[in-house]
C-alpha cells in the first residue's frame, strides 16, 4: 500500500519500540531505508498486511516506551503493517489507554467507579493529578489506582488500597509500590472448606509449574487426552455447565459446534477482559492459579480441535497478564502444550469482553461488535470458527474433567449446576471473592461477607440490577435470579448500606455507559448520553418535568434492549431502570 | 470449444412470512431484498445496495419470531420459515426512537423527503429530550476548493468510510474515529482533507445521505440563495436514488461522472 505520511519522522525511540517487536524492515516499502532495489520493485503486500493483528501489540510497545503515541510513531507502525494512517487512527482514538498527547512518564489512574467512590475515591482524585478510571477490578480493597512508569523498562503496578498521600508520593517519583505488598489475595471461602474452583489459591507459588504440579497441575490435561476430545465434551455437556462471563450459554454446546465446524483453523480465545464494574474474580484466578487457566486452555484446544489459542487480559491487570505469561513460557517449556497460547494486552475498553469486539480488538481494529449471527462457532476470530471461553469457565472444566460431569452437576441447581464465583464488595466486613454452591440465598452470602443496614444490592455489575432488602433471599442461580428480573451476570455483588447516595451510584452508572459505548449503533450511542443528561436532570439538577422523564427514560431503555447491535446497549439500562423503581431516589 | 464456464450452484427459493404475507425470495437474500418484493416501505440510513452491510443505524429493525431482540433488515439473511413483523409496537418503537434520537443530536434537516415522511410516520419529536440535549454542531470544515464537510450533519452511517474504503476507492483516506458519542468521522490526526490520502474521487459525497458530505459549489450556492434543489441534483436527489436503491448506482455513476468532467462543475451530475 502507498502510504501517505505527513507525521515527520519517528524518534530513535519510537523506531526501537517498534523494531523491537517486528525486527528491522527490509526495505523503504516497509518503513526502512533507501535501498537501489526498493527503485525497482515493491515489497510488502499480503504478507505485510497479514500482519495487521499486531497493531494493538504495537501501540502498547511505543506507549510503553515514550508514555504516548506520537504521530510519527503511529505512521511508522502503519508503514510497518501497511495500514492506512485514518484507519490507523481510528484505532488508536478508540481505546481509552492510549495517550495521543504527550504526558509525564508516570501515569497514575485512579478508579472513581461505584465501588471505590464508596471508599472515597472522589477525595484522591480531587487531591492529585490523577487521571479517573473505571473499575480497576480490585474492588475487594478499595479504593484503588493503577500507577504505570514508562520508559525503557515499562512498569506497571495495582496499588490497593490507595490513600492520598499514597497517590501524592508515588506522583512525585518517591518509593515505587511494591507488587508483591500491594497486592494480598483476597479472603476466599469454598463450601466445605476450600474444595472447589479456588483450592489452589495460595496454596502454591503462582510463577512455579512444579508447584502447580505437586497439587495435580496438568493432571486433568493427561486424562483428557486419555479420554478423547468427544468423551471430553460428552462430559462438559452432562455437567450442564453454563458459561460464567455472563450470558450463561451451555458450554457443551457451545464446543460441539466449534468441534463439528469443518473450516479450519479453529481459534481458542480465553475472554479474560474482565470489565464489568465490580468484577475481580478472574483477576484472583489468574493471579493465584494462573497455570490452570492454561491448562483449561489446553484442554479447551484439544476437545475442539483448535490449533492456536488466545487469552485476552485487560489492560488494568498487569500482575495476572505476567504470571499468565510465565504460566504459559513454563507449559510449553515443559512440553505440556500442544498448541500456541498468546497472551494479549486489552488497551482500556468494556466493550471488548463483547466477544466479537474482542475478536475485532485481536485483529487490530475498532473494538466494535460484529453483527450476530454469524456466531462465532462458525465465524469468528480472523473469521474462523472460535471458541470462547471465560476464565471461570474454563476452571470449570478442569474439574468436570477430573471428577466427570455427573458429579459435577449434583452440586447446585439442576438448572445451574456446579458452584459460582461471587465478587463482594462495597459495604461490607469482609468483601472477596466468595465461591457457593449455585441455588446458594444471597442472603447466606451477604451474611459470610458481613453486610449490615443493607439499602441496595446491586446484583451483576452495572449491566445488572439493584435488590432490594426484602428481596435478598433470592437463591443465587440462573433461574433464581430470573424469576425476579435479575441476572447473576458477571458474579459481581455490590453492597450499599444505608448511609450510600445511590443518586450518585446510578449516575456513575449512567456514565460508565456512556464512556464505553463503542459508538457504532444510534441506540446506544445516542442513547446512553440522552439517559445520563435526564438522570443528571432528574437527580442532581432538579428539574423538568418528572413524569415526563421517567417516561423518557423507558422509551429510550426499551429502543437500546431491542434494538442495539450487542449486548452493551442492550443492558445499558437495566441497572438505571431497576434503580429508579426499586431505589427511593426520586423522593423528596 | 471453449472451455465450460462454471456459473455457481443453482440458488434455491426461500420462503417467508413478512406481516402474515407468504413470499419466496433467493436464499442468501436479506430481509430488506424481501421487503422490498413487496413493497413494504422500510426505513433504511446507512444501508446501500452497492455497499457492504454495516447495520449501524437501526431504523430497519423487525421483529423475528424466536429472535429475543429485533433484528436489522439490511443484512440479516432470510431462513425458510422465518415469521416477520414489520409493523409491530416494538419496532415502531425502535425506529422512532432511533429517528428521535438521531434528530435530537445531528442536523437533518438537509435529508431526503423520504427521510423527513419517515419521521412524520413513526411520529419522532426529537425535540423532546430537551433543548439543553448534547448535540454534535461543530464548525463546518472547509479546507479546499473541492468537498465541504459539515459533521453537525453526520449520523455516523459508515457509508464514506465504506465508499473511500474496500467497497469503492480503496484510498482510504478517512475512518471513524474516537467512541461513543465522541466517535466522529476524521482523517488521520483530524489533519486538512489535503494533506490526507484524499484523491477527490467523490464518492463519499454521492453517498452521504444527510448534506454533510457536499460540493463546495453546492455549499456556496446554498450560502448565496442561488441553490435551486428542483434543477440541481444536490444531495436530496442523491439520497432519494440511493433510497430507491437504483440499480443504475449513482455511486458508479458518481465515478464515471468524475473520471470524465471536472469537479468544478460541482452537483451538476444528476
Amino acid at each position: 500500500m502507498d502510504i501517505r505520511t505527513t507525521g515527520g519522522p519517528p524518534t530513535a525511540d519510537e523506531v526501537a519500540a517498534v523494531d523491537g517487536l517486528l525486527g528491522t524492515p527490509d526495505s523503504l516499502w516497509e518503513g526502512g531505508r533507501r535501498r537501489p532495489a526498493d527503485d525497482h520493485f515493491a515489497r510488502g503486500g499480503r504478507a505485510v498486511r497479514s500482519q495487521r493483528h499486531l497493531l494493538l501489540p504495537l501501540l502498547h510497545a511505543i506507549q510503553d516506551r515514550t508514555g504516548w503515541v506520537s504521530r510519527g510513531a503511529l505512521e511508522y507502525a502503519c508503514r510497518r503493517l501497511s495500514i492506512p494512517p485514518a484507519e490507523a487512527y481510528g484505532v488508536v482514538s478508540f481505546y481509552a489507554r492510549f495517550a495521543l498527547k504527550p504526558r509525564g512518564a508516570l501515569t497514575l489512574r485512579v478508579c472513581d467507579d461505584i465501588v471505590c467512590k464508596l471508599a472515597g475515591a472522589d477525595e484522591i482524585c480531587a487531591a492529585v493529578d490523577a487521571e479517573r478510571s473505571p473499575c480497576l477490578g480490585l474492588c475487594d480493597r478499595a479504593p484503588a489506582a493503577l500507577v504505570e512508569r514508562s520508559g525503557s523498562s515499562y512498569e506497571e503496578r495495582q496499588i490497593a488500597p490507595v490513600t492520598v498521600a499514597q497517590a501524592a508520593d508515588t506522583l512525585r517519583g518517591g518509593e515505587w509500590p511494591d507488587q508483591t505488598l500491594s497486592t494480598p489475595l483476597s479472603p476466599t471461602l469454598s463450601p466445605g472448606g476450600r474444595g472447589g474452583l479456588l483450592r489452589r489459591v495460595a496454596a502454591y507459588d503462582p510463577e512455579r509449574l512444579d508447584g502447580y504440579r505437586a497439587l495435580g497441575g496438568f493432571a486433568a490435561l493427561m486424562r483428557a487426552r486419555e479420554m478423547g476430545s468427544e468423551a471430553v465434551i460428552r462430559e462438559v455437556t452432562e455437567a450442564r455447565l453454563l458459561g460464567r462471563g455472563g450470558a450463561a450459554f451451555p458450554t457443551g454446546r457451545k464446543w460441539e459446534s466449534v468441534a463439528k465446524a469443518t473450516e479450519r483453523p479453529h481459534y481458542l480465545v480465553c475472554n479474560a477482559d474482565e470489565s464489568e464494574p465490580g468484577t475481580f474474580k478472574d483477576r484472583v484466578l489468574m493471579e493465584a492459579d494462573p497455570f490452570a487457566v492454561v491448562e483449561g486452555m489446553a484442554i479447551a484446544a484439544f476437545a475442539t480441535g483448535c490449533e492456536k489459542g488466545y487469552i485476552y487480559i485487560r489492560a488494568e491487570y498487569p500482575l495476572a497478564r505476567a504470571r499468565v505469561e510465565n504460566a504459559v513460557a513454563q507449559a510449553r517449556g515443559a512440553g505440556l502444550l500442544d498448541i500456541e497460547i498468546e497472551v494479549r494486552r486489552g488497551a482500556g475498553a468494556y466493550i471488548c469482553g463483547e466477544e466479537t469486539a474482542l475478536f475485532n480488538s485481536i485483529e487490530g481494529k475498532r473494538g466494535e461488535p460484529r453483527n450476530k449471527p454469524p456466531f462465532p462457532v462458525e465465524v469468528g476470530l480472523f473469521g474462523k470458527p472460535t471458541l470462547v471461553n471465560n476464565v471461570e469457565t474454563l476452571f470449570n472444566v478442569l474439574n468436570i474433567v477430573s471428577e466427570g460431569g455427573a458429579a459435577f452437576a449434583s452440586v447446585g441447581t439442576k438448572d445451574s449446576t456446579g458452584t459460582r464465583l461471587f465478587c463482594v464488595s462495597g459495604h461490607v466486613e469482609r468483601p472477596g471473592l466468595y465461591e457457593v454452591a449455585m441455588g446458594t440465598p444471597l442472603r447466606e452470602l451477604l451474611a459470610l461477607a458481613g453486610a449490615q443496614d443493607i439499602q441496595a444490592v446491586l446484583l451483576g455489575g452495572a449491566a445488572g440490577s439493584f435488590l432490594t432488602p426484602e428481596q435478598v433471599d433470592v437463591p443465587l442461580s440462573f433461574e433464581g435470579t430470573r424469576a425476579i428480573g435479575a441476572t447473576l451476570g458477571s458474579g459481581a455483588v455490590i453492597v450499599f448500606d444505608e448511609s450510600a447516595d445511590m443518586k450518585q451510584v446510578l449516575l456513575r452508572i449512567a456514565r460508565f455507559f456512556r464512556d464505553e459505548s463503542c459508538g457504532q449503533c444510534v441506540p446506544c450511542r445516542v442513547g446512553t448520553k440522552r439517559q445520563e443528561e435526564i438522570l443528571e436532570r432528574m437527580l442532581v439538577e432538579r428539574n423538568g418535568d418528572r413524569s415526563a422523564d421517567v417516561m423518557l427514560l423507558s422509551d429510550i431503555a426499551q429502543a437500546m434492549r431491542d434494538a442495539s447491535i450487542c449486548g452493551l446497549g442492550q443492558t445499558a439500562a437495566n441497572a438505571i431502570a431497576s434503580g429508579l423503581t426499586q431505589l427511593k431516589v426520586l423522593n423528596g | 470449444m471453449a472451455d465450460a464456464v462454471f456459473v455457481g450452484m443453482p440458488k434455491r427459493l426461500v420462503g417467508v412470512n413478512i406481516d402474515g404475507r407468504e413470499i419466496e425470495v433467493v436464499e442468501g437474500s436479506t430481509i430488506l431484498d424481501a421487503c422490498r418484493r413487496l413493497t413494504i416501505d422500510t426505513p433504511t440510513l446507512c444501508q446501500l445496495d452497492n455497499l457492504t452491510p454495516v447495520n449501524v443505524c437501526r431504523v430497519c429493525v423487525v421483529e423475528v419470531e424466536g429472535s429475543r431482540v429485533l433484528v436489522p433488515a439490511c443484512s440479516r439473511k432470510v431462513e425458510a420459515g422465518m415469521k416477520i413483523r414489520t409493523d409491530s409496537e416494538r419496532v415502531r418503537h425502535s425506529r422512532r426512537l432511533v429517528l428521535e434520537l438521531l434528530a435530537s443530536s445531528v442536523d437533518m434537516s438537509l435529508c431526503s423527503a423520504q427521510v423527513q415522511g419517515w419521521m412524520s410516520q413513526y411520529g419522532a419529536q426529537p425535540e423532546r429530550f430537551g433543548a439543553e440535549a448534547a448535540t454534535v454542531a461543530q464548525p463546518v470544515k472547509v479546507d479546499n476548493d473541492l468537498y465541504v464537510r459539515d459533521y453537525s450533519r453526520c449520523i455516523l452511517c459508515y457509508k464514506c468510510v465504506e465508499a473511500c474504503g474496500v467497497d469503492a476507492q480503496n484510498t482510504f483516506a478517512i475512518g471513524v474515529a474516537g467512541r461513543g458519542f465522541d466517535a466522529h468521522i476524521s482523517t488521520e490526526f483530524d489533519t486538512p482533507l489535503p494533506d490526507s490520502a484524499c484523491v477527490y474521487c467523490g464518492n463519499c459525497i454521492g453517498v452521504c445521505p444527510t448534506g454533510a458530505l457536499m460540493f463546495k459549489s453546492e455549499h456556496d450556492m446554498r450560502a448565496e440563495g442561488t441553490w435551486d434543489e428542483g434543477l440541481r441534483g444536490g444531495v436530496h436527489a442523491r439520497a432519494a436514488r440511493a433510497g430507491q436503491h437504483d440499480r443504475e448506482s449513482h455511486l458508479a455513476a458518481g465515478q464515471q461522472r468524475h473520471r470524465g468532467a471536472p469537479l468544478r462543475e460541482g452537483a451538476v451530475w444528476v
